[in-house]
């Protein structure tokens, strides 16, 4: 465990500074490679140090397999693309980065659905003592397959399928638009529809978080179960996250396409910032914020470049009118 | 409420860390000139590939009588490894064309 910790804090670094690297046009080219270089120490290490209640991990056939085919098409895509074509491949890349979020979100929560949690409000000392106390017993519960802070373990798993979802779907879109795959699509009255589906969302997730704890019941074997009624909400929090990432993106204009894709590289920073708070995992939390903030940065930066507003790209296209670039 | 409180007690580390990361994020990215904006955005799309970590730990952990998660956790390393590998070969491939102009 010792070394993975230094595993991660050599990823943690490189990220930092490789982009900090790549900020400059002299280093640009070294900065890639060392953040690749952090990436791989990182992946490595996870793969033969991680071990969570003192078990490591397993299906190294699948690991490896998964790892294989992932590189080798991801290489020959990479390669074969068109340089016009790059900032689609970006797009796309992107996408696959916002399902592997929303993929681990919905394995967790399938997890979770079958684990109930211990409830630990009774538990309301100050101090080193309740702390010590607290934590002893969120290290001890994996072992006894259960989980500890069902709301707050929840809320970092929808937020993680939610942004993750709406990158991936968006970046599809985005993809499909740049290479004129997808026409541009706006209807009247269309922010309206995405702000009710956004409120759907938020409504959906808040009852699922508030209902959590008391949602399991024993199953007939002798299992806990959560309730259907969650299990569907979490369903629905899904699909609508794909129709809002659709609903997002389909009425910009193509110019302005790559801030959009520079906005939903953000947003899967976010989610991949969600999955470090999930594993405590500390490489995914920084690699995944400091991508969310410079993303950010960099999105309002490339509409300056173009003489634009963000709020101009993203709304100056609702209801008809026409985004020029 | 008071388990999203607890949670964030629990993780208080973690939140400074998110805190730091964001004005980091902001400084570290604020004086890029404007050619290198797309291989940047093409690099941080790559960076954000760390959540295969997450892919690879739901994988490593499934039962192997859970087909769902192995199926979802075998897709997600291979989504993840994409946006790895084809994020950071593409980066190369950008600044490759860049310093050739130059």
């Amino acid at each position: 465990p010792g070394l993975l910790s230094v595993a991660y804090l050599i990823g943690s670094v490189t990220f930092i500074i490789g982009l900090k690297m790549l900020s400059h046009p002299a280093s640009a080219r070294k900065g890639n490679l060392v953040a690749a270089a952090g990436m791989f120490i990182a992946i490595i290490g996870t793969i033969f140090l991680y071990e969570e209640g003192g078990t490591k991990l397993g299906n190294y056939g699948w690991i490896f397999s998964g790892l294989a085919i992932g590189a080798v098409v991801g290489v020959i895509a990479a390669r074969k693309v068109k340089m016009t074509a790059m900032p689609e491949m970006v797009s796309l890349f992107n996408g696959m980065g916002g399902a592997c979020a929303m993929l681990i979100s919905i394995v967790e929560f399938n997890h979770m659905a079958h684990t109930p949690p211990i409830d630990l409000s009774g538990l309301k000392g100050e101090g080193w003592a309740a702390d010590l106390l607290r934590s002893a017993i969120e290290g001890l519960a994996p072992a006894l397959d259960m989980q500890v802070h069902g709301g707050g373990t929840l809320l970092i798993i929808l937020l993680g399928l939610i942004i993750g979802t709406v990158s991936f779907a968006g970046s599809i879109i985005a993809w499909g638009k740049l290479n004129g795959r997808i026409k541009d699509f706006a209807f009247n009255g269309q922010h309206i529809v995405n702000l009710l589906v956004l409120a759907v969302v938020v409504v959906l997730s808040a009852y699922m978080l508030f209902n959590i704890n008391e949602g399991y019941h024993a199953e007939a074997s002798g299992s806990f179960q959560l309730d259907g009624a969650i299990v569907t909400c979490f369903y629905i929090v899904l699909a609508l996250s794909v129709l809002y990432g659709v609903l997002f993106v389909m009425p910009i204009g193509g110019a302005d396409m790559p801030v959009v894709i520079s906005l939903l590289n953000s947003f899967t920073g976010v989610a991949a910032a969600c999955g470090g708070f999930l594993y405590d995992n500390p490489v995914m939390l920084t690699g995944g914020i400091l991508v969310g903030s410079a993303g950010t940065i960099l999105t309002i930066l490339m509409c300056k470049a173009m003489n634009r507003s963000l709020k101009n790209v993203l709304i100056g296209s609702f209801g008809g009118a026409k985004t020029g670039g | 409420m008071t388990a999203i409180l607890e949670f964030l007690q629990l993780h208080i580390e973690m939140v400074y860390i998110v805190i730091l990361s964001v004005f980091l994020g902001i400084e570290v990215i604020s004086r890029v000139p404007s050619v290198l904006h797309t291989p940047l955005m093409s690099g941080a799309n790559a960076i954000h590939g760390v959540v295969i970590i997450g892919a690879i730990i739901v994988m490593g952990k499934a039962e192997s009588d859970n087909y769902l998660a192995l199926i979802l956790g075998f897709l997600a390393v291979i989504l993840g490894t994409l946006n790895v590998v084809g994020g950071f070969v593409v980066t190369d491939r950008m600044l490759e064309m860049f310093k050739k102009k130059k």
